[in-house]
């Protein structure tokens, strides 16, 4: 099932009560969640990703605004009666009760056509159990189980009544950097294999990257960019995208278009075609150097990091804004440690340049 | 070095110590001793008495009428006023922790039972109960003012009651103590209650929401297991409490102990202790504050070991 | 998975709508309901207490009840504190109460102190025992203690009011908990600058300590003014009784036709006191109650 947010808002009050600065954490949201996809709704702290999730599940109430699941407005109906699993950042197991008891639980609150019986019940949580691969662990309490162990059980809780929307907040956050990159393959896999609309909320881009079908960037509350990992990753709409996402990040610089040609302090590094003259913001990828001894950039060597399939370079400009360049490139290019500079060659599509004023991306044709 | 700071440390605690050992450390040992020289009284033995080493007070104690009578108040009080004050308890701090707008005044208000003298306002409940004149269910009988209580029940049509005067019947005295020692135990179980209700994770009762829990199921399975250890507390506090249950009585009835045609009607274990204490028979009351001693030992262990197996976590 | 949960059509939102904010609008007038009514009768003993202390005798016999007084008989008051000759009562039980208090104070903050940071053999020991005789109901103490004041010779004397309980283990336990949390980095520093045990106790300690020592404070009055059994049994004669008792005593009958006016204008008066320092201190004595379960 889609769900529509038309201008969705939330403002909350000042916490002291002498000022009246009001925070608006969500700012005239609007989007539509394609039916039967996973949505990352990803952003820095703060910027409003979590109420979104929040007042899609109905335990914030928002401001302004209207929410759509398929064609019903559901912006006034109470959490309970909107159908969705939620899985919460610290899971929020019961804790008197076991595994089993924990995922029966929302089966035992259904009424009238979807009331179930007890041989039923505890077949569907054992289908839910089997699905997240915790059928042994049914007996436990969630005292008794790890981290990530506790997040399946979660997710099974959340998913054990054929919710029409599983939303997830931080799942992943929790969990040690081995586990997040085997769980996050896991809530894809459960994600295609239900087809259950699904939007989680994270931090991290890479996870956010590596497995959505689209992205939603947010800063402090407005939405930045939204469409899928690759696409925003290739066309970031400003500076805030195109920082935010990848790792290394982007190698930002203080730039100059003359004449249809792009400065970095005096060296003439790419075509811009027909971008006016102007100050620029300038992001490349790290990526997107090519080591070229003809090369029209030059950059002061800081170090060299062997990372066998690749060969990062960390090295200086003096038109760099970010603390150094990072850039990556193939193993096969052998690189003198003692040589003290580097020219690289820019790959057109991996440079974004970007107003310096209000640092939206202003496009160019790659000649 | 090392001695002159240990001597230092006995020193701060000196003062503890030597009080602790006259009231404390002291009474502990004579108790038992008392409790097992038979029949002894302070009097005779200040005269040159002894006594046989036995456990005839114990047996006497026990055998006594005016105790079982005292033991089975003392129990029937505990009966009934615990369970009733703890589910008012939990229901009044439950219904607390769900309002915001007067939550801080009415929290206020429940604790007004607790700063109280327990005389003092025994006396105004007596007040309440009393009825002036006289009233035995007799065709001459002259009532004055049968009391804000009968007047209240007489309102809603119903017949009023002899509480607590010459006449009135043992259930009338109980319910009258029960209604009081509950008012009086309220505050205590409300205050650990609420505090226990405001420590439970807000994000349980939003899972609880999005699984569309209806309100009852989120009380029986949600709020009372995790609130089950302080339940625990506050039950095991107060069985220990109703055994220990005598100047409510007091500031009630009066130091009769019941109503006027019936003195010591409504004594307990206590009073027994107090009563045997002011006739000079230390052995028995010995004997009988060895024994309210292992019943609340027991009681308090059974609590316990009922609450590992119930309380969760 | 199979089919999910059934759709719901644009009716039936808005029909549940409708029921959900009706619903939680009866819930809640449902417990403001249960809540007010609880709170009427847990204060109606207050309100009797008070109209009948100002009523007039014939007004309180009246068979039909008055709610509020025909005529204020602040007399009342008057008669109570000479009946009950609560002046005396007064005085003897503020200074039962304060001695008492500042000495136990006194020994409270030692005694915690040495098991909080000093070390001595038998530490642990001798702590766990003290928390044991907790569970001792304080009856099984009075019957040797009575006898053993009576050797002293202290019967009917402020001493045999004050000294007994000068100790309290329980006192002991909140402030050696306190004393805890201070860190210990403080007093070795202290240690380090040479400061006597005795001078870091006081300047640092028992300041940082000050909530749990008020709150200690205020129990420990409240104990002196709700005493009942103790004095009564040492201590009955018109120059050491305490308030409680002397209430009691000067109105033995609490049945039949008594002045119940007067009477409930002297419950008032001696309840005044609590009032007022619950009033200004309810903060230090909710957070001292729910770490105790022991009243006064």
């Amino acid at each position: 099932m889609k769900i529509v947010l038309q201008d969705l808002t939330k403002i909350f009050p000042s916490r002291n009560k002498k000022s009246t600065d009001e925070v608006v954490a969500v700012d005239h949201f609007n989007f539509e969640i394609p039916d039967g996809k996973l949505i990352g709704l990803l952003g820095p702290s703060g910027c409003g990703k979590s109420t979104t999730l929040y007042m899609i599940s109905g335990l914030q109430k928002p401001t302004a605004g209207k929410i759509f699941f398929g064609e019903d407005d559901v912006t006034e109906l109470s959490t309970e009666k909107r159908g969705i699993g939620l899985v919460f950042q610290n899971y929020a197991l019961y804790p008197h009760m076991t595994v089993l008891q924990n995922i029966l639980f929302p089966l035992q609150n259904l009424t009238g056509p979807d009331k179930l019986t007890k041989v039923q019940m505890i077949e569907r949580a054992q289908e839910a159990a089997r699905l997240v691969q915790i059928e042994e662990l049914l007996d436990r309490k969630p005292s008794e189980l790890s981290g990530g162990q506790q997040q399946r059980v979660a997710i099974a809780r959340a998913l054990v009544k054929m919710p029409r929307v599983l939303l997830l907040d931080e799942p992943l956050s929790n969990l040690d950097a081995r586990l997040r990159l085997q769980t996050r393959e896991e809530i894809r896999r459960i994600q295609k294999e239900t087809g259950i609309t699904t939007v989680f909320v994270t931090h991290d881009q890479e996870e956010a990257m590596s497995i959505s079908d689209m992205i939603v960037v947010m800063k402090l509350g407005v939405v930045q960019q939204t469409g899928k990992p690759q696409e925003v990753y290739d066309d970031p709409a400003n500076l805030f995208v195109a920082k935010f996402l990848g790792t290394p990040p982007i190698n930002v610089f203080k730039g100059r278009v003359e004449g249809g040609w792009l400065y970095l302090d005096n060296e003439r590094v790419l075509s811009v075609g027909a971008v006016p003259d102007q100050d620029v913001m300038v992001g490349i990828r790290p990526e997107g150097f090519i080591i070229d001894p003809n090369g029209p950039m030059h950059c002061k060597i800081s170090s060299v990091e062997v990372m066998g399939r690749d060969v990062s370079v960390v090295s200086t400009h003096p038109a760099l804004v970010s603390p150094s360049i990072r850039s990556i490139v193939d193993a096969d290019n052998k690189i003198d440690p003692a040589q003290q500079t580097i020219a690289y060659r820019i790959k057109p599509h991996k440079l974004f340049i970007f107003d310096s004023e209000n640092e939206e991306r202003i496009p160019f044709e790659v000649k | 070095m090392v001695n002159s700071k240990q001597w230092k440390a006995w020193l701060y605690l000196a003062p503890a110590l030597v009080l602790l050992m006259v009231f404390t450390v002291w009474p502990i040992i004579n108790t038992v001793r008392m409790s097992l020289l038979e029949n002894y009284s302070g009097l005779k033995a200040a005269g040159g008495a002894t006594f046989n080493l036995g456990f005839g007070n114990f047996v006497k104690v026990v055998k006594y009428k005016r105790f079982v009578s005292c033991l089975k108040n003392t129990v029937l009080l505990c009966l009934w006023t615990v369970p009733i004050s703890t589910l008012l308890a939990l229901l009044i701090a439950v219904a607390l922790n769900s309002i915001k707008f007067l939550q801080k005044a009415l929290q206020t208000i429940f604790f007004l039972p607790y700063v109280t003298n327990s005389i003092a306002i025994g006396m105004v409940f007596a007040a309440m109960f009393n009825i002036v004149g006289s009233f035995y269910g007799t065709e001459n009988e002259i009532v004055v003012t049968a009391g804000i209580i009968n007047n209240i029940i007489e309102f809603f049509g119903g017949h009023r009651v002899n509480w607590i005067n010459s006449g009135s019947t043992y259930t009338a005295n109980m319910a009258v103590m029960v209604v009081y020692i509950v008012w009086n135990a309220l505050p205590f179980k409300i205050l650990i209650l609420l505090g226990g209700l405001q420590a439970i994770n807000k994000q349980y009762y939003e899972a609880a929401k999005v699984d569309s829990t209806p309100r009852w199921r989120v009380f029986t399975r949600i709020t009372v297991p995790l609130l089950s250890p302080m339940l625990a507390y506050v039950i095991i506090t107060g069985f220990i409490g109703g055994f220990k249950e005598y100047t409510s009585i007091v500031g009630i009835f009066g130091e009769t102990m019941g109503p006027a045609n019936e003195p010591l009607r409504l004594n307990t274990m206590v009073g027994f202790i107090y009563d045997s204490l002011s006739n000079n028979s230390q052995g028995r009351a010995s004997a009988a504050a060895l024994i309210l001693f292992s019943i609340i030992l027991a009681v308090t262990l059974i609590n316990l070991w009922v609450s590992k197996k119930r309380v969760h976590y | 998975m199979a089919n999910q949960m059934s759709v719901l059509s644009a009716k039936r939102i808005r029909a549940q709508f409708v029921r959900q904010s009706l619903g939680k609008a009866l819930f809640y007038a449902a417990i403001y309901a249960f809540l007010l009514v609880m709170a009427v009768i847990v204060l109606f003993p207050f309100y009797w207490m008070l109209i009948s202390s100002v009523k007039t005798l014939d007004e309180y016999r009246l068979s039909v009840p008055t709610f509020w007084p025909r005529v204020l008989m602040l007399n009342n008051y008057i008669s109570a504190f000479t009946t009950a000759k609560l002046g005396r009562l007064f005085i003897n039980t503020m200074i039962v109460g304060v001695v008492s208090t500042l000495l136990s104070l006194v020994i409270t903050i030692l005694t915690a102190f040495a098991f909080a940071r000093l070390e001595f053999k038998g530490k642990e020991l001798l702590f766990a025992a003290l928390l044991a005789t907790m569970m001792i109901p304080g009856e099984l103490f009075t019957i040797t203690n009575y006898g053993t004041i009576t050797t002293f010779g202290w019967k009917n004397t402020y001493t045999v009011l004050i000294v007994p309980f000068l100790v309290s283990v329980f006192y002991i336990y909140l402030l050696r908990q306190s004393f805890l949390q201070i860190p210990n980095e403080l007093y070795l520093a202290a240690k380090v600058d040479g400061t006597k045990d005795i001078k870091y106790l006081w300047k640092v300690m028992v300041p940082l300590s000050l909530p749990t020592l008020i709150s200690i404070t205020i129990l420990k009055m409240m104990g002196a003014w709700n005493s009942y059994i103790w004095p009564r049994l040492v201590a009955n004669d018109d120059a050491h009784r305490l308030i409680t008792n002397g209430l009691r005593s000067a109105f033995t009958d609490t049945t039949g036709d008594v002045n119940y006016p007067v009477q409930m204008a002297a419950v008032a008066l001696v309840s005044a006191p609590l009032f007022l320092v619950f009033v200004f201190l309810r903060k230090y004595i909710m957070s001292g109650v729910s770490r105790s379960g022991i009243k006064g």
